[in-house]
């Protein structure tokens, strides 16, 4: 039953040579520091998660080359949940406890952090995860580098409505937790902001979708009544390729429908020719087009890392590098890795994002982010049109009531989720 | 009675035994009760293992003894552990509700906590109210009676449906692979009130018990298993050591024949497809609570083809075949993708297992279907055999 | 070695330097960044600045961070000037063809110099005035909000502007915002009008806007009737506004308003709606809600007890409903609304719905068109409902009929078969890879496939299921095995990115015979790739020998056999000739959707599903099938629009009842040929 042989862990990290130069035998175990990635190798979400994986590991070696941290190297510890989410709270517990790593960086969709968070929470371990999310949850023990809804859905939403004028809706998402949520809430602000419910139309269809011409055409016949329509898309991963294809197909331009994406990055242009979709939308925190020079440092460290000048930049990397870079200076704080400590000094740490601004992390454990908005381009790049200072991100949403009432603050009130209504804390640890 | 049944099955005390040895071994080298050289996460690990070995000898019945390639047994299962687990999440809910309503102004109604667990448990997904599947969810005696009850009945009725109409063969795999799709679909539906594509999670917590550590929980998951794994193999091999195991054997090979001897095939089949479907409920709900999550990826039809292989690999119509099967290749994918494997550097290049490992799965299944018809079990057989002659 | 350029990188983001240049491009903290790059400009251009470009500085940042909202005021300064130059600045700035010099927010166009350099041309005069480093210039892009305001105003204008790109532009821009102003310019340019489409499209258009804009209600009336038979989206979009109505009430009869009907509380409108009406306008009390109810109660404890009633009581609505009265009674509280109360506030007003538009003669003429053109578009959409259901049955069939051809004739599922289509995919991947132009490639790929598949089929066939020729369900798994190595291998090979995969040009776009009825030219294609498979299929089996051989052994292979027919052949033969059908199919499905290692897996199981619903060893019955199946899911989509996954299970349980029934397909074998 025991398969613990030390060298051989770090084996299935890749054929990441820098890391294995990085990583010398001759260390004692106890004199590296270990980061557990959780980030699915295979299976449906490695092609997103693989890109996170390699961040991590290029983060990692290049902290080793300045002398690590607390003056020990960092050693990565590279598991890989295939996809399988019952199989993410195994390897977290198994990070946790068998490889005893003091910090994770991982998961991508939302029903995998479900399944290890009450791994971590009991075994009080440390996540790191860089997606943007529905929001409406915050663990002690998670620190959500991505964009919460208010961050990347509703400043989305206000530019259509102020900027383009659009008066009826369409949401379209793929069936599960992220677009519902976010769909859910942007109805209510909406609602809020006097589109009535007959002018926002809802559609979900299954992960991978590819048959999309009457969804499109019903997108279409939403302009019979004379407002401008616009497009707010949670579609999910590779069923986007149809739907712009078949966008193109049946011409619709940006001027007449725009579409704007929110989980729409570089790596899901690359699977596309993006001629005809030029203008169209995507709401993010980070465009690899930024033109700053810590981006442009970064994407060359990227692409020395990979050894492939074509690898594209994306959000998610974006929220990787600020997180791993946070958790770096918390420790050095703290000057030991210990969570709790780990934990008090991240709330309020500062780091310049890749964007010109500051990321700084809020005692709901959410980071205060910039929204971009950008229109595709023809190379399969964002041309960012529009960039706000930073929002601090919210983890429960004011435009549902029942999440209107609730708080987050990990440093005065030690709550997660705290009701400003009874003034109690609902529970510590969190919804899963 | 009980003297000629083992001695019909000299296998059932081996394997009894070697259960209890390693269930004992395991607890003796547990966190909880023993000297702490095994970890939890290998105690679950193995509780697991034992589950999937009890829908393994479910599906051998199935497929090894009575010749119906089922590609839906892990439906069952996947149902098994929705029933369960949706008692695991209310029950949970209801303390976490009720404890922070104690401090409010009016002691809260029956609508209020109602309401107040809908929000908890359906706001991640977007609702807020409790669907009406969950109108026993308060109820562990209820939804222990629906894991038997829900399987079975779709069992019954798919079964009742598909063997009425003698749909046989590669028809009836294809039909059960439908079956299962249309469920994993149906549950990946958020309408569908069981949480779409989130399914229902953190129920490795034990509502009533969430002072015992997991280091507890798991021993205690471990013996649940190997004892429904137990109990699951005897029943199994008592099945079919008798008469009536002579009868579905008899309909795997010849169907039309027995039919002709008057036998009513339809009604044996529909029997062993419930039973199993049953046995693999079980088998789901102990399965579930150690995972910590079920969800509709779950139930996709892969996963029912994998089982088949499992029983392929360690042969069909031997129950410890589909128990080695099982155990062996649920342990081999784990280590392979856990990144623990050793890479094999073949000089112009490196074979990581991450990448490889199903490959060399694929691979191993046409290989044994190929040679080993038998599979592992049957290699084992044939070495028994030599020495004994 | 990072760590020195990380700290520059951090001291520069910090820096305002950094900021500043930054700046232009965020939102927020504009107005302080501006003065700043006047302190910090070095006047480098002495000059006076040209009236134009004197204009907008003093609306600089309007300009440069155009927003919808601030736009109009910027054009109205421009065309307030009356400077020729004016036009061309707003057609450029449209254009994304105006760029702002960072050092002092001048404003400039530009063109291509050498390397990194562009030169800078003058806004007022349209002369070169040198040459600046990329670097130092940004891009201005205003939004397409923005630009569709300055088209709008560009309209006039561009009406009568000798280039028809230009002219069809000024009409584009009316389509996507109509204006009063519009209307009189456009029916002055129809005269001269010379290309006769731009002018059939002007006429088009006037009538268009007539029916928002019209002078007269006569004039409005007529263009409204005349779109009775017209289901175009901007005639219906110039309607339907018309038609919006909303809901009100009056003491006794309405008066003053337009109305389009009265409503009864209860029946047409729900009373509650209707109350709450009456509550918003003051003229009648709220109902209280439960929350309220229970709010009023918690303010009300007095010694443990509300109203008289204990509060660890007060667990029950019941309890509680009964502490409430009491409070009521003890005039703490406001009453309930009864559902008496309710009907007898409800009698006092008539409840209506009246058109926004106050003319009655318009509305009518609006309402009944509207009318009209609905029945145009029900038969419309289901024409297009039609359409996809094709659309999908050829996809369907051309991803089955392979499957169908080697079950029919081995008795032998390949799970692998959705591997094959994956390598078409690929294969159509790989050629556009190394031959760039999309007509030659698909060309070549189209072939390639169909032999690359087609060799990996009759590998696998020779390898594999030749040896497991009796037991079914085993080579049910072995293909399984297959089929999860070949899907892994693509993974390592091609990486688990989606791989684009591009239609040639004359591919793109639609078929659009009206605005509810388009089908995208790649459909057809793949329809008549599909049909052409049937009939060469037809042919093959049922018009030459290898056909007869092929029925002969799927019917009796012994017999077959004992004719004289290798069947070993004929099964590799036919296991090629399904696999490279797949192949095909493969690239077809690439073009139109997307090439992941996963591609194959999503048509699998709708694969068997056609085949064993048509019926299996049958290219008719595959048809059958994949019709049945294509038009069942849209049939399904189209009554359960919002939720596509629910339609797809819906289709499943209706296969598998379905197949209670006939459960040998739509068409099965008969006679001995049935025989299993």
């Amino acid at each position: 039953m025991k398969f613990s042989t030390k060298s051989l862990r770090l084996a299935g990290a890749g054929a990441l040579l820098a890391t294995t130069m990085a990583y010398s035998p001759a260390q004692a175990a106890d004199d590296t520091i270990k980061v557990g990635v959780l980030h699915s190798l295979s299976g449906t979400m490695a092609i997103s998660e693989t890109t996170l994986k390699d961040t991590v590991l290029m983060l990692i070696d290049e902290q080793n080359k300045k002398g690590g941290v607390l003056g020990k190297q960092l050693e990565a510890v590279v598991v890989d949940p295939a996809s399988d989410w019952p199989l993410f709270a195994e390897k977290a517990r198994e990070l946790l406890t068998v490889d005893k790593v003091d910090v994770m960086f991982g998961c991508w969709t939302s029903v995998s952090r479900k399944s290890v968070l009450p791994v971590i929470e009991e075994l009080n371990g440390l996540l790191f995860y860089p997606v943007q999310y529905e929001g409406e949850e915050s663990s002690k023990n998670v620190f959500y580098t991505g964009a919460a809804p208010n961050q990347q859905a509703i400043p989305a939403t206000d530019y259509y409505l102020e900027e383009l004028g659009v008066e009826k809706f369409a949401l379209l998402g793929t069936d599960y937790v992220y677009p519902r949520t976010t769909n859910k809430i942007l109805e209510a602000y909406l609602k809020d902001k006097g589109i009535p419910e007959e002018d926002i139309f809802v559609n979900y269809t299954p992960f991978g979708h590819s048959d999309w011409s009457k969804i499109v055409a019903d997108v279409k016949a939403l302009g019979a009544d004379g407002k401008k329509v616009g497009v707010i898309s949670t579609i999910n991963g590779d069923a986007n390729i149809g739907f712009y294809k078949e966008l193109a197909a049946q011409g619709i331009s940006a001027d007449d429908i725009p579409v704007v994406a929110f989980s729409v990055g570089e790596e899901e242009l690359s699977g596309l020719d993006t001629t005809n979709l030029v203008g169209h939308l995507a709401a993010w925190n980070y465009f690899m087009s930024a033109d700053v020079p810590v981006n442009a440092e970064f994407i060359k460290t990227w692409h020395a890392f990979t050894g492939d000048d074509k690898r594209v930049t994306n959000d998610p990397m974006e929220a990787t590098y600020i997180g791993f870079n946070m958790w770096v200076n918390a420790v050095e704080q703290a000057g030991t890795t210990d969570v709790d400590p780990v934990t008090e000094a991240m709330i309020g740490q500062k780091y310049p994002n890749l964007t010109g601004t500051e990321a700084e992390m809020l005692p709901n454990h959410h980071l205060t982010k910039p929204v971009l908005i950008g229109e595709i381009q023809a190379d399969g790049q964002f041309d960012i049109i529009s960039q706000t200072e930073p929002v601090p991100g919210d983890a429960w949403t004011d435009f549902l009531p029942e999440s209107a009432v609730l708080e987050s603050d990990w440093k005065d009130l030690k709550c997660g989720m705290y009701n400003t209504e009874t003034k109690t804390c609902v529970q510590m640890k969190s919804n899963y | 009675m009980k003297n000629t049944f083992l001695a019909r099955n000299p296998s059932v005390l081996v394997f009894i035994l070697l259960l209890a040895v390693i269930t004992l071994l395991a607890t003796v080298f547990s966190e909880a009760y023993g000297t702490g050289l095994l970890p939890t996460n290998y105690v679950k690990i193995l509780g697991k293992t034992l589950c999937l070995c009890l829908i393994a000898i479910a599906m051998d019945l199935v497929w090894g003894y009575c010749g119906i390639l089922s590609l839906g047994h892990f439906a069952f299962f996947g149902l098994g552990g929705y029933m369960i687990g949706m008692w695991l999440m209310y029950a949970r809910t209801e303390d976490i509700v009720i404890a922070s309503m104690t401090n409010a102004a009016l002691p809260p109604t029956p609508d209020e906590v109602r309401d107040a667990i809908g929000t908890q448990i359906f706001g991640v997904v977007g609702g807020s109210d409790v669907p009406l599947v969950w109108s026993f969810a308060h109820s562990l005696p209820i939804q222990l009676a629906l894991v038997v009850l829900v399987p079975g009945l779709l069992a019954l009725v798919f079964g009742w449906l598909a063997f009425r109409s003698r749909v046989t063969g590669v028809y009836l795999s294809i039909l059960t692979q439908a079956m299962t799709l249309a469920l994993s679909l149906y549950l990946f539906q958020n309408d569908s009130g069981l949480r779409g594509n989130n399914g229902l999670s953190g129920l490795q917590n034990i509502p009533g018990l969430t002072d015992a550590p997991q280091s507890v929980l798991s021993i205690w998951f471990m013996w649940g298993s190997a004892l429904a794994l137990g109990l699951g193999y005897v029943f199994a091999a008592w099945m079919v050591s008798g008469k009536f195991g002579n009868v579905v054997k008899a309909i795997r090979d010849d169907e039309a024949r027995i039919r002709f001897l008057g036998y009513s095939v339809e009604a044996y089949k529909l029997f062993i497809f419930t039973v199993t479907a049953v046995i693999a409920a079980i088998a789901g709900a102990i399965y579930y609570p150690q995972a910590g999550i079920v969800n509709p990826a779950e139930i996709a039809p892969i996963a029912s083809i994998y089982l088949a292989v499992w029983v392929a690999i360690g042969g069909r119509g031997r129950l410890y075949g589909a128990v080695i099967g099982a155990a062996l290749v649920s342990l081999l994918s784990s280590w392979f993708t856990g990144g623990q494997a050793p890479d094999l550097p073949l000089g112009f290049y490196t074979v990581q297992w991450v990448d490889w490992w199903q490959v060399l799965l694929g691979l191993s299944f046409v290989l044994v279907t190929l040679f080993a018809p038998r599979g592992i079990a049957g290699m084992f057989d044939r070495l028994v055999r030599k020495d004994a002659a | 070695m990072l760590r020195p350029i990380l700290i520059a990188a951090f001291l520069i983001a910090t820096s305002p330097i950094f900021a500043l240049a930054q700046d232009s491009s965020a939102e927020t903290g504009a107005a302080s960044v501006s003065e700043e790059v006047i302190v910090d400009a070095t006047p480098e251009t002495p000059t006076a600045l040209g009236p134009l470009q004197a204009i907008l500085q003093e609306h600089r940042n309007e300009v440069a961070k155009a927003s919808r909202r601030t736009v109009d005021e910027v054009i109205d300064a421009v065309r307030a000037a009356k400077l020729p130059q004016g036009l061309t600045f707003l057609e450029r700035w449209g254009d994304r063809e105006l760029w702002q010099r960072e050092e002092d927010g001048l404003f400039f166009f530009t063109e291509k110099a050498d390397g990194q350099d562009l030169t800078l041309i003058d806004i007022d005069t349209g002369e070169a005035v040198g040459t600046i480093s990329k670097g130092d210039i940004k891009q201005l892009k205003p939004n397409s909000g923005v630009r569709t305001v300055i088209a709008s105003s560009l309209v006039a204008s561009q009406l009568e502007d000798p280039d028809p790109a230009r002219r069809r532009q000024a009409l584009d821009a009316i389509e996507r915002r109509a204006e009063k102003e519009h209307l009189e310019p456009l029916r002055a340019s129809i005269e001269t009008e010379e290309d006769p489409a731009i002018k059939a499209r002007k006429e088009r258009l006037l009538r268009v806007i007539t029916i928002s804009f019209g002078q007269t209600t006569e004039t409005r009336v007529d263009a409204i009737r005349s779109f009775s038979q017209d289901l175009s989206l901007d005639a219906r979009a110039a309607l339907n506004p018309l038609v919006v109505t909303r809901i009100g009430y009056s003491e006794g009869e309405p008066e003053g308003v337009n109305v389009a009907r009265t409503l009864t509380p209860g029946k047409d409108i729900s009373r509650e709606v209707a109350y709450k009406l009456l509550v918003d306008d003051e003229k009648a009390i709220a109902a209280r809600t439960r929350a309220e109810r229970k709010a009023a109660l918690e303010a009300n404890i007095e010694d443990g007890t509300v109203g008289g009633v204990p509060v660890s009581e007060l667990s029950s609505q019941e309890a509680r409903d009964r502490a409430y009265s009491s409070l009521v009674d003890e005039g703490k509280a406001p009453p309930f609304v009864t559902d008496e109360t309710m009907d007898a506030e409800l009698a006092k007003y008539t409840f209506y719905e009246a058109y926004a538009d106050s003319n009655a003669e318009v509305t009518t003429a609006a309402a009944e068109t509207l009318d009209s053109i609905d029945q145009y578009v029900g038969l419309n959409r289901f024409f297009s409902l039609v359409l996809d259901g094709l659309s999908l049955a050829s996809i369907y069939f051309l991803a089955a009929i392979g499957l169908a051809i080697t079950f029919g004739v081995m008795g032998v599922i390949n799970m692998a078969h959705g591997e094959f289509i994956m390598i078409g995919a690929y294969t159509g991947y790989v050629v556009q890879q190394i031959i760039p132009n999309y007509t030659v490639s698909i060309l070549v790929a189209l072939p390639l496939a169909f032999v690359i598949a087609a060799a990996a089929g009759i590998a696998l066939e020779r390898l594999v299921i030749r040896h497991l020729a009796s037991r079914p369900l085993e080579t049910l798994l072995a293909t399984f095995g297959v089929s999860i190595a070949l899907q892994q291998i693509a993974k390592n090979v091609f990486g688990t990115q989606a791989r684009p995969l591009t239609s040639p040009s004359w591919l793109d776009g639609a078929w659009v015979i009206n605005d509810v009825v388009a089908v995208s030219y790649i459909r057809i294609a793949i329809f008549v790739l599909a049909l052409v498979f049937f009939a060469l299929l037809l042919f093959v089996l049922n018009r030459t020998r290898l056909g007869l051989e092929v029925r002969a052994v799927t019917q009796n292979p012994r017999m077959a056999s004992s004719m004289g027919i290798n069947p070993d052949r004929i099964n590799m033969l036919t296991f090629g000739l399904g696999s490279g059908i797949a192949g095909i199919a493969g690239v077809a499905i690439g073009l139109f959707a997307k090439v992941t290692s996963e591609l194959g897996q999503a048509y699998i199981v709708q694969s068997f599903m056609t085949v064993v619903v048509g019926g299996v060893g049958n290219i008719w019955g595959t048809l059958a099938g994949a019709t049945m199946i294509g038009f069942l899911q849209k049939v399904i989509e189209f009554f359960n629009p919002s939720n596509t996954l629910a339609a797809q299970t819906y289709m499943i349980i209706f296969i598998i009842i379905f197949i209670q029934f006939r459960p040998k397909g739509i068409i099965a074998l008969k006679g001995r040929a049935a025989g299993d």
